[in-house]
């Protein structure tokens, strides 16, 4: 087996990636997707420590962040479709209603 | 062996990531992240995951991602043409950022190769539907339940949200 190490290195790029994309990106879906890559970033990083320590704890924990994120999927995408009725747009920069 | 379908399974999920981050349409950056989701059920199967792995395919790839392609072809979205036109400090303060916050969990992950318990061959093949199933449905029952009803609970409030006309109330004389 390969260190532990390199997936952490490899959970650790991609969360770093997915943030640089929440911060640069102006669409909400493709930000939407960017907090999805996080989310499977740390997955990768407690599967590889539940396999290591040979504990299923952390595989269970993973199924449920998974349920977590698909029911988190379906409620932003539809106050998406809720944004994009009122405004005819998905860019956060023009969505500033509430904005100080 | 695993070695090598490691660096493959990891440079492509890498370079799925930066494309689906760099990529200018909507639906493109969507399937690079499908592709990423695919690779990453790769590494899961090298983890010796098998049913996260499956289910990774399953509701990620399969569910979540179709739910996103669908929004995207239904809201019929420009591509993004203003991205990377020009130099912007924005860029380069994310940038920034992310190799700061990136340096910090490499460091903050420095060490932890040295505290693992030493475990035999046959412990680390726990992934199984099986094993997965046997915890699931004793330990970890009513954490099960929950979840059902917070996917019930999502489902109804996604409706509730992307409903078309939400009908004023009346107010009722009888």
């Amino acid at each position: 087996m390969i260190s532990i190490d390199w997936y952490l290195a490899l959970s650790a790029v991609l969360f770093c990636i997915g943030m640089i994309g929440v911060l640069i990106r102006k669409n909400a879906i493709v930000i939407f997707m960017c907090v999805e890559l996080m989310l499977n970033a740390v997955n990768v990083a407690l599967v590889s420590f539940s396999s290591y320590h040979g504990n299923v704890d952390g595989q269970i924990f993973v199924f449920f962040s998974l349920a977590v994120a698909a029911s988190e999927a379906v409620v932003g995408l539809a106050i998406i479709i809720a944004i994009f009725r009122n405004n005819l747009s998905v860019d956060v920069s023009k969505i500033n209603l509430l904005r100080w | 062996m695993i070695s090598y379908l490691f660096i493959f399974l990891a440079i492509m999920a890498v370079a799925s990531a930066l494309a689906m981050v760099i990529s200018r349409n909507t639906v493109n950056s969507a399937l690079f992240l499908v592709l990423n989701m695919v690779s990453l059920s790769g590494i899961y199967l090298l983890l010796q995951a098998q049913f996260l792995a499956v289910v990774q395919v399953l509701v990620y790839a399969g569910a979540i991602m179709v739910l996103f392609l669908f929004v995207v072809m239904l809201l019929n979205l420009d591509d993004e043409v203003s991205l990377f036109n020009k130099f912007r400090v924005k860029y380069f303060v994310a940038f920034i950022f992310g190799v700061v916050v990136l340096s910090q969990i490499l460091y903050s992950m420095g060490t932890v190769s040295n505290m693992l318990p030493e475990i035999s061959p046959q412990m680390a093949q726990i992934g199984t539907v099986e094993a997965i199933g046997d915890a699931l449905f004793k330990e970890y029952i009513l954490p099960f339940h929950i979840v059902a009803l917070l996917l019930t609970a999502a489902a109804t409030g996604a409706l509730l949200v992307a409903k078309h006309k939400v009908n004023p109330v009346t107010e009722k004389n009888d």
